[in-house]
């Protein structure tokens, strides 16, 4: 309900005493200009971790294999190790549950032209679900598919930057490019968040690189994401049993760390959050710390308040205010208050963090700032504060006995 | 119209207790403009403030137009003196950061009115008490007299049935009080009831009816000749 009336009243008694208004809300505005720019760098800081990870799939798991340097179960040292499509299939199986997305991938550097252009780029010989594990968004055409797999055809899925480079100005879609002197058809062009590095790349079948570079089925290595249900810990769990048992098969002792290798994302992840976690609660310690002060200090002067205004309430009981109508005066002169100063504050953080913030790159923080979620939040969060120091002021003014508070000293 | 009959009300004072009034019996008729005299500590400021809702009596019943006035709660209390009293004070009691106009307006606020009508009403009190060229300055730029001139068109912006005032020329010179009494009557003449607590005198004898307290009773009641005030002025 919107009573202009009631508001009109509130002004005017905020207007009367308009001093003491900014200096009650100043607590509050500083409170919350505090906690946005605290806010601001957490979130900096956080976004730049982010930037580090890139937008790969932060539960990665990496699994390669190289050469053991211990000499286990008969078997010399030196010896290289090599997955095959049955590594595949054994994670498969062996750890159906926890994989979310798994591919295995060939690496291998070509010479790609398209008519008259010319470059050397990587291919990146994938299975399908590759796609969601490297985060890539397909601009044009389809990415690698299991019919593709099934029938090794030579279809080659390209970065934009590639596109831009070969084709300038052609549309690559159904065209065929020439990988090594093999003509491969683009069936589709992707964009990747993480820049040119990511865009130029090319993307071909699994099987088709297995019988074009050798007719065998060998993998380099192994890239999974597990189950996003995982906890770090768990996650951790995962990888650890994954390594033992991949170790087990290939008959590597326990201790050999160079046979095969398993980079775990969940681990740096969870430092990193961890770390957050941490600073989040101190932002909050520090910002709640202040908002409380501030509240104490609204409510304190509301309290002075009604007091100096013992006589008014009195008149306008006798002239016939119910209890209600003067709280609602007290408890919306106090929510006003709080949030505009505090909406002052916010808009004060807000742009400092938006001139000083691309200065703050070099000190390890990254588009600072707040967002829509927070301003909603802190507007609710300032209502409340506000009635919280309203309330108790509201219920003194409503006890106010009429008789007491028009009595003539 | 107003009806009172063994009336009694006790303040606690530490352990003891002061018994301020003691029994009181008193009916107003419509249209009387009565005084109520006594010396301080009489009781007749209590007696006031139960006739206003202000206070409320330890026994004793109390009827105003009909109605018992009775187990209010606050929030009936508030609805009831809006409707039915007008409030005098001695010392005015304007909110010293509204204008005039809306001071004389503020009771049809709590009667829920529109602000246009508020205004209209609150104009036409103020040109009754001959202030309207001052709706717009605040009390402080206003002189006692005219104060008090606010605070009546205040009193009578919600029409109330019973005007009470309490030592309503207390704070003003002989001279102002008597124009102060003098539209006070013209009221009553009108056909508002009307009941003051004073202890002057020749105040009280520009009323139509004394009633004398001393320590909590009724010591006299009778009819007076009315002092017309406008012969003073």
């Amino acid at each position: 309900m919107f009573d202009i009336d009631l508001w009109r009243e509130i002004f005017q008694s905020i207007n009367k005493n308009r001093t003491r208004s900014i200096l009650s809300g100043f607590t509050i505005a500083f409170a919350i200009l505090l906690f946005t720019i605290l806010f601001g760098i957490a979130n900096g800081l956080e976004n730049t971790f982010i930037e580090l990870f890139g937008t790969d799939a932060k539960n990665s798991i990496v699994i390669f294999p190289g050469r053991t340097t211990k000499a286990h179960k008969g078997l010399q040292s030196g010896r290289r190790i090599r997955f095959k499509n049955e590594d595949y299939n054994y994670i498969l199986e062996e750890f159906g549950d926890n994989v979310e997305y798994i591919t295995s991938k060939v690496n291998r550097n070509v010479e790609a032209s398209f008519k008259g252009e010319k470059n050397s780029y990587q291919v990146r010989a994938v299975h399908p679900e590759h796609m969601y594990i490297e985060n890539n968004v397909v601009e044009k055409g389809r990415y690698i598919n299991n019919r593709d797999l099934q029938n090794r055809t030579k279809v080659a899925v390209i970065g934009n930057a590639i596109k831009e480079d070969l084709f300038i100005r052609e549309e690559a879609v159904g065209k065929y490019i020439n990988l090594n002197g093999i003509p491969y058809k683009v069936v589709g062009v992707f964009s990747d968040d993480e820049g040119d590095n990511e865009e130029n790349v090319i993307y071909t079948p699994i099987t088709t690189a297995q019988r074009v570079y050798g007719n065998n089925d060998y993998v380099d290595f192994i890239h999974l994401t597990y189950n996003p249900k995982l906890n770090y810990d768990q996650a951790i769990a995962f990888g650890n049993s994954l390594t033992r048992k991949l170790k087990n098969k290939f008959d590597v002792a326990n201790d050999d760390q160079r046979a095969i290798r398993v980079r775990n994302f969940a681990e740096g992840t969870r430092n990193v959050s961890q770390m957050m976690f941490v600073l989040n609660l101190i932002v909050l310690f520090v910002g709640s710390g202040t908002l409380i002060a501030g509240i104490m200090g609204i409510s304190n002067i509301m309290v002075f308040i009604v007091k100096e205004r013992t006589k008014e309430i009195g008149v306008r009981k006798a002239l016939g205010a119910s209890p209600r109508s003067i709280v609602s005066i007290i408890l919306l002169e106090s929510i006003l208050i709080t949030s505009l100063a505090g909406y002052v504050g916010l808009l004060i953080g807000a742009t400092v963090l938006k001139i000083f913030g691309p200065g703050l790159k070099d000190y390890f923080i990254t588009n600072p700032g707040v967002n829509s979620g927070v301003v909603i939040g802190a507007t609710i969060i300032l209502i409340i504060s506000g009635a919280l120091a309203g309330y108790l002021p509201a219920n003194k003014a409503s006890k106010i006995k009429p008789i007491v508070a028009l009595r003539d000293e | 119209m107003l009806k009172i009959s063994d009336l009694h009300k006790s303040y606690a004072i530490g352990d003891t207790s002061l018994h301020v009034l003691k029994g009181i019996d008193l009916s107003v008729e419509e249209g009387e403009m009565v005084a109520i005299m006594g010396s301080s500590g009489s009781g007749k400021s209590t007696l006031l403030n139960i006739i206003g809702m202000l206070d409320v009596a330890d026994s004793g019943e109390y009827i105003l137009d009909g109605l018992p006035i009775d187990n209010l709660t606050e929030k009936k209390a508030a609805v009831y003196r809006n409707k039915f009293l007008g409030f005098i004070f001695q010392s005015f009691n304007l909110i010293n950061y509204k204008n005039a106009l809306e001071n004389v307006a503020l009771p049809l606020y709590y009667q829920g009115l529109k602000r246009k009508k508020r205004q209209e009403l609150g104009m036409f009190h103020l040109g009754k008490v001959g202030l309207t060229d001052w709706a717009h300055h605040l009390p402080k730029e206003l002189s006692g007299g005219q104060k008090q001139r606010v605070a009546i068109a205040r009193a009578l912006a919600a029409n109330p049935k019973l005007l009470l005032a309490d030592e309503p020329t207390g704070a003003l010179d002989t001279k102002t009080s008597y124009e102060i009494m003098e539209f006070i009557q013209q009221l009553n003449d009108e056909g508002k009831t009307i009941l003051m607590v004073t202890h002057e005198e020749d105040i009280a004898n520009m009323c139509k009816r004394i009633v004398r307290l001393r320590d909590g009773v009724i010591m006299e009641d009778k009819k007076v000749t009315q002092v017309r005030a406008s012969q003073y002025v």
